[in-house]
């Protein structure tokens, strides 16, 4: 029973995170490694943020509210600078060549990280320990990890409707699966891919301000997120919201039981299977397996 | 013809390498000394910088002949002491190409350092190959010279078995009946054989106690959510945990947010270091270690009296066990060279500081610390535990029901490892 | 009609040339370079792959085999040859490389670079978790032994001398071999893999055969790092360590068998500096430099050099 909780809410954590990078994946198809980068921006942004505020005496709630506006905000500038300045120019080429841009992109931010906030340790515990915590049988859970878990299914549950519901959901699709084929009706393909790439960034930098009041914020937070991110992009399929789910389920669910029964695998579960899942599927589950074009 | 060209080239790009790397001249008249601890990172709060600090106060203060007592001596066997500091941070792999550049470039004369366990096990053997005078002033594993003996590498501060042997006679006599135990440490030696030792220990005074969990999450993790709801349903009497900077401190904030220490009271070897970093975040009843009797939990004494108050006036806030070991390295290293000093009649070199080190016996800051086991390299104390309160009267963290274990209690003799002393329940032993 | 190539003997003038240097240059410099040319290793194997088309992100995987099989070797049996260590780190690298290979061959592009992660990610979580193997704290290493002969005063200058040797057999060797039939079939699986097909070499096989000699570099450059590092830890299988050398490949370039020595050089001498000086800012000029590099040069470092000889820039060799 433990484990299925703890799995559920490494689960939600994990999708969060990894909700952006696989839009911006299936959108875009780049693989963002600065994805790390806008975790770990959104997590120092959210816990410097909320250090502050917690010194003036406000209400906890407005904890709440910064989580979610200075993720935005990060998102939004972060997305807007990294899009048009260094991966525009290189639409062209191989997507391979946006991975190591982003590469790139993604060292020099964490230095930046550093020059801004230093090398210390952010703690910025108080909406974690406001919220308190209940007893599920013989477990005592975090309402905040609760809280986690509702807001990766109302997100989830957001996305799913954007995609499959609005127009700009439409047009997205048709964009995730041919893009030739959309810019031919008319798409304006390049508009499409710095709304994706700034909605990814958000998402990204939230999954950091989430994070933030359950760790120490350190650098190099981004560094171990990234492979946890893509192992759950990879199990899921590019683009898949759906995917993203199921993926970060099986990771967050494969990390608990290997934390509670073989703690020896805790730290490899998630590749095992994501490798296992890239043998049988390597599209990932969720997507529909391309035609080669020769 | 482009060959020739290139042959150039690679030539003048040597040249003009060698000239980048080219080593600065020793001076005589300083002995330039490494000072490696953690300067970035989670560790760096609560350990490297309390350290460093440490360092900064002592050295000008040896510098300047300000130490009280026989201390008093300007200079490290009569040389002015120039401090590089290097991050120890970056894995152990980093820390070794470190320590080469710190002798082989820059050509220091002894090396002061180290804080993770991890660093100290992967530069023992480059200190021994690159024949610097090395002193390891904090890792604990007790490794370091159980596994390999040295020359050029002591250590001046007692190890993990110290603490945890410690650990175990307290809870044992604090709490009424330990049945139930589990252990949460980091995944390499230092929480290896803290776990080890302390367990050893726990079987020896109560055979019937049970194991319930031993977990050893990935030093540096910082999440702990899995391993706080399996120590949650565990039905444990007791945490062990040697978790330090931090780890420690997202442990116990996690742990505290989900009501963990309202059912396992916890023992931290290295608690001191965030008793006043955490105050009153840190729940009442848990019992804290200082590696030593360091920080509130030092002997008086005029070098005690002295340190705390420069500490404090210098840097606004009391020295805890990290500074107390950096101090007590650098003690050690002029307490030896002067003797060295003394002896020959001059600046003493390494062999002949290495010759007095070996077995010395020196005043620390509040302790007195016997180079006694390793032929000399390795250090014991004595060493105290207590409880940890919140004087919610006076709004300060203060440790009480404190007891004294002295150092051939909770130490190893020499010529026997920790483990086959452990395992043959402690002969020897003299305890209070 | 075959142009001379000057490439064998330009590569034994330099690793000449390189020998001599060796006398006179500082110990600490002797370090460096070592460190260099382990990682010069790696990339010599990934020049092969890059040429095929696919990126791995997780040379580490072999890097770190290699590396470890030194280390536990010395750690638990006392082996410290020299020659006995590289040719296990060799196998333990096209081991590893043929076994991760039945699944690497297969995929390309994104996939193939996530798998390759992916398997690197899972040999360092075993690392760190095993205390068999050390887990965080790594290894350290004995001392090196060359045929019992125990090189003590000039332990760094020896490592040198076997290093650029070591180095520059391996150059030579995946130079003939790019000039062989596989080897110049490898390179246009990157284009069009249906017409290598048509012309009578299975691409799975061929894939598979490169990764496989991949590795065994990847392998030798780990053994060669740890000789002279004289310490392994998992970081060794992170990866970062990983990015380290597809970085040095887009650096150097993929022009010639010398590009990976030279970029490896030049990425040590910018890290090193970078690091010691200005400590806040290092990851800022790498990052700068590999998008330099990508925008501007994407031919590598080793473009300038072909261009100096009167030859094209090459275009980007994906």
């Amino acid at each position: 029973m433990a484990i299925v909780i703890d799995g559920f809410v490494y689960a939600s954590w994990i999708f969060v995170v990894a909700l952006g990078l696989t839009l911006i994946f299936g959108v875009m198809k780049i693989l963002n490694v600065a994805h790390g980068a806008f975790y770990s921006f959104g997590a120092y942004g959210a816990a410097s943020l909320i250090g502050l505020y917690s010194q003036t005496g406000l209400p906890v709630a407005g904890e709440f509210v910064i989580i979610l506006l200075s993720s935005a905000v990060i998102g939004l500038v972060l997305g807007y600078a990294l899009e048009r300045v260094l991966l525009r120019p290189m639409y062209g080429h191989d997507e391979v060549v946006l991975v190591l841009v982003s590469y790139a992109a993604f060292l020099m931010m964490e230095d930046v990280l550093r020059l801004i906030w230093g090398s210390d340790a952010y703690f910025a515990y108080q909406p974690f320990v406001a919220v308190g915590f209940v007893e599920i049988g013989e477990l005592i859970v975090s309402n905040y990890d609760l809280m986690l878990v509702g807001f990766a299914i109302t997100l989830g549950g957001a996305g799913w409707w954007l995609l499959n519901h609005s127009r700009f959901g439409h047009i997205l699709t048709a964009v995730i699966h041919d893009r030739e084929m959309a810019t031919s009706f008319g798409v304006n393909v390049v508009k499409v891919f710095l709304i994706t790439f700034i909605l990814g960034a958000i998402l990204g930098a939230l999954g950091g301000a989430v994070t933030a009041p359950k760790v120490s914020v350190t650098p190099g937070m981004g560094v171990e997120v990234i492979v946890l991110a893509f192992a759950v992009v990879a199990i899921g399929g590019m683009g898949s919201i759906t995917g993203a789910m199921i993926g970060a389920l099986m990771v967050g669910l494969a990390r608990a039981a290997a934390v509670h029964l073989l703690p020896e695998v805790e730290l490899f579960a998630i590749y095992v299977v994501m490798a296992g899942v890239l043998v049988l599927r390597p599209e990932g589950l969720f997507t529909r397996v391309q035609a080669r074009k020769i | 013809m482009w060959k020739l060209n290139s042959v150039m080239k690679t030539g003048s790009l040597a040249a003009l390498v060698s000239l980048a790397f080219a080593s600065a001249p020793m001076a005589q008249e300083t002995m330039k000394v490494g000072v490696v601890g953690f300067l970035t990172g989670g560790a760096s709060g609560p350990f490297g910088i309390p350290a460093q600090n440490a360092a900064e106060l002592i050295i000008d203060a040896i510098n300047n002949g300000d130490l009280p007592g026989a201390y008093a001596t300007p200079g490290i066997g009569g040389l002015q002491v120039e401090p590089i500091y290097v991050d120890e941070a970056g894995g152990s792999t980093t820390q070794v190409t470190e320590l080469r550049r710190l002798v082989q470039q820059q050509q220091v004369d002894a090396v002061v350092g180290y804080i993770s366990s991890g660093s100290c096990l992967a530069v023992a053997p480059v200190a021994e190959e690159l024949e610097v005078l090395t002193v390891l002033f904090d890792c604990g594993t007790p490794r370091i010279f159980e596994e390999a003996s040295y020359r050029y590498v002591f250590r001046t501060a007692p190890h993990a078995t110290m603490d945890n042997v410690g650990a175990a006679l307290y809870a044992a006599g604090a709490m009424d009946g330990v049945n139930n135990y589990a252990g949460l440490n980091q995944n390499y030696a230092w929480g290896q054989d803290s776990w080890r030792d302390f367990s050893l220990v726990m079987q020896h005074l109560n055979p019937n106690a049970n194991i319930t969990k031993e977990l050893f999450p990935k030093i540096f993790a910082g999440e702990y959510g899995a391993e706080i709801s399996a120590l949650l349903i565990s039905r444990s009497d007791v945490l062990h945990s040697s978790f330090w900077g931090g780890d420690l401190e997202s442990f116990i904030f996690q742990a505290t947010a989900r009501g963990l220490p309202l059912r396992l009271p916890m023992i931290l070897t290295t608690g001191e270091t965030v008793t006043f970093r955490l105050a009153d975040k840190l729940p009442d009843g848990t019992i804290v270690g200082a590696r030593g009797p360091h920080g509130v939990l030092a002997n008086e004494s005029e070098l005690n009296t002295w340190f705390r108050a420069a500490y404090q006036e210098r840097f606004g806030e009391a020295p805890t066990y990290p500074s107390y070991h950096m101090a007590q390295g650098f003690l050690g290293l002029k307490s030896a060279a002067d003797a060295a000093a003394a002896d020959v009649g001059g600046t003493p070199n390494t062999e002949e500081i290495i010759a007095a080190f070996e077995g010395l016996e020196f005043e620390a800051v509040g302790s007195t610390v016997k180079m006694a086991l390793a032929g000399g390299h390795q250090a014991i104390s004595e060493t105290a535990y207590g409880t940890f309160r919140y004087n919610t009267d006076t709004g300060m963290p203060e440790i009480v029901d404190v007891v004294r274990y002295s150092a051939e209690c909770v130490n190893p003799p020499e010529g026997q490892t920790s483990v086959e002393w452990l395992e043959a329940g402690m002969p020897g032993a003299i305890c209070n | 009609m075959m142009t001379s190539d000057r490439t064998i003997p330009t590569i034994t003038i330099v690793a000449a040339l390189a020998l001599v240097l060796g006398f006179v240059l500082p110990e600490w410099v002797l370090f460096l370079s070592n460190v260099a040319i382990g990682k010069a290793l790696v990339v010599l194997g990934l020049l092969l792959l890059w040429r095929c088309g696919v990126v791995p992100f997780g040379q580490a995987l072999f890097f770190a085999g290699g590396g470890y099989g030194v280390g536990l070797l010395g750690h638990y049996y006392g082996i410290t040859d020299i020659f006995i260590l590289t040719i296990v780190a060799a196998a333990v690298g096209g081991g590893l490389s043929a076994l991760a290979g039945f699944l690497l061959a297969r995929y390309r592009g994104i996939f193939f670079t996530m798998l390759s992660m992916a398997f690197s990610m899972i040999l360092y979580g075993v690392l760190v978790k095993t205390e068999a193997l050390g887990s965080t704290d790594g290894i350290g290493l004995k001392r090196i032994t060359v045929l019992g002969w125990q090189p003590e005063e000039q332990f760094e200058l020896a490592m040198y001398i076997y290093a650029v040797l070591l180095g520059m057999i391996c150059a030579v060797l995946m130079h003939v071999y790019l000039q062989s039939v596989p080897g110049r079939l490898s390179e246009p699986i990157r284009g069009n893999e249906v017409r290598v097909e048509y012309m009578g070499m299975s691409v799975q096989r061929l894939m598979h055969i490169n990764l496989i000699i991949a590795g065994i570099f990847a392998g030798l450059g780990g053994a060669v790092t740890a000789f002279s590092v004289g310490h392994i830890d998992p970081e060794m299988a992170y990866w970062t360590t990983s990015g380290g050398f597809v970085f040095i490949t887009i650096l150097a370039g993929t022009g010639s068998v010398l590009a990976p020595f030279l970029g490896a050089v030049i990425f040590e001498v910018i890290r090193t500096l970078a690091f010691s000086y200005v400590p806040d800012y290092w990851q800022i000029i790498l990052g700068g430099a590999l998008l330099l590099s990508i925008f501007f040069l994407p031919g590598g470092l080793w473009s300038l050099i072909a261009m100096a000889k009167g030859g094209k820039k090459n275009g980007l060799n994906y």
